[in-house]
């Protein structure tokens, strides 16, 4: 049994370890937190270890939307058109105490939190996160998922979220 | 040559009538001016060639509720031939918040006074084309009064409605396909 050369798993995991071994982010720095995004993928941080290797322009071609820094209410609209043209599967990290809950700014120009617009899987705190915190962030949304399902949820009806 | 009560004595004989004062001029030479004479002075200030004053650097306000008159408009003028710089103030009161415009004289002043009028409320008489700047176009109120609810409680709106009707989708899918390449025709 132990010289046998054959590795036996599931389809699940081997789908779910390739998606999150792989994750291409969407370029969507708003504010400030874009400059320590911007650290984090640089030579010193480098998320490509994680597998970020690239900051695609186009949302198509992307998996992963970090929404970094404050987004106005006039920004609303166009940051959920944005993530609209994702395709799935697809995760967004709220990157940062304005995109997670308006951080310093409760007032009319700013909405209080991106989950009002996204759904969101990680909360990543800090103003600005240090470029650790934001690879934590992305290490925590990689576990995530492992946990999750290829499969999709029969029940689930036409247009559910389903990041499997 | 350039301090205010020198320009004041210049202003209030090419001007005759007009009420300038001179203000603190701890950086620059301030006058604080009436509505009424605005455009009158601001015209001399433009065209006299030894003046100069040709670039309007900013044009804001200040919301000093509750004294009255409620609302300061702040114009900076510089000239690039005296190298001088120049502030005017107009007080105006909350329940008249008027103000001729000076887009007439300086074309930034277009979104300037736009902007201030989002802002503030503040109705730039003349001006035919204020609408909303910063804010969304439907909001209602002006932000940056003293007495607005800064945290308001407004619904986020995330989707916004097509800007042509459906046949002009239509038509214009039709016609990227049969312009697009010699290949796909």
């Amino acid at each position: 049994m132990n010289d046998i050369p054959v590795l036996t798993t599931t389809v699940d995991k081997m789908v779910q370890w390739a998606r999150r071994s792989s994750i291409w982010p969407v370029t969507f720095g708003l504010a400030c937190c874009a400059i320590e995004m911007m650290s984090m993928s640089a030579s010193r941080y480098d998320i490509a270890r994680f597998g970020a290797e690239v900051f695609r322009g186009s949302p198509r071609q992307s998996d992963l939307m970090i929404v970094a820094g404050r987004l106005s209410r006039k920004m609303a609209p166009a940051l959920r058109r944005i993530y609209d043209q994702m395709p799935d599967p697809k995760w967004v990290i709220s990157m940062g105490a304005c995109a997670s809950i308006g951080g310093v700014f409760d007032n009319y120009a700013l909405v209080q939190g991106v989950d009002q617009v996204v759904p969101v899987d990680v909360y990543v705190p800090g103003c600005p996160p240090r470029p650790e915190s934001l690879i934590y962030g992305i290490v925590q949304l990689q576990k995530k998922i492992a946990q999750q399902r290829r499969v999709p949820n029969a029940a689930a009806a036409p247009g559910d979220r389903q990041s499997a | 040559m350039i301090d205010a009560p020198t320009l004041i004595a210049r202003l209030a004989a090419m001007v005759p009538g007009a009420s300038l004062e001179p203000g603190s001029d701890t950086d620059q030479p301030t006058i604080h001016l009436t509505a009424d004479d605005l455009v009158p002075v601001v015209r001399v200030l433009h065209d006299t060639a030894d003046l100069g004053f040709s670039y309007l650097a900013d044009l804001t306000a200040v919301d000093w509720w509750p004294k009255e008159p409620r609302f300061e408009v702040v114009y900076h003028l510089a000239s690039f031939e005296q190298s001088a710089r120049l502030r005017l103030k107009v007080r105006v009161p909350g329940s008249a918040a008027h103000v001729p415009t000076l887009k007439r004289v300086w074309p930034s002043a277009d979104w300037l006074e736009r902007e201030v009028w989002d802002l503030f409320g503040i109705v730039f008489d003349g001006h035919n084309d204020l609408r909303r700047l910063l804010m969304p176009d439907e909001w209602e109120g002006h932000p940056l009064r003293k007495d607005y609810p800064v945290q308001v409680q407004v619904p986020v709106r995330i989707g916004e409605p097509l800007e042509g009707s459906e046949e002009e989708f239509r038509e214009n899918i039709e016609m990227d396909r049969r312009t697009r390449g010699i290949l796909n025709s």
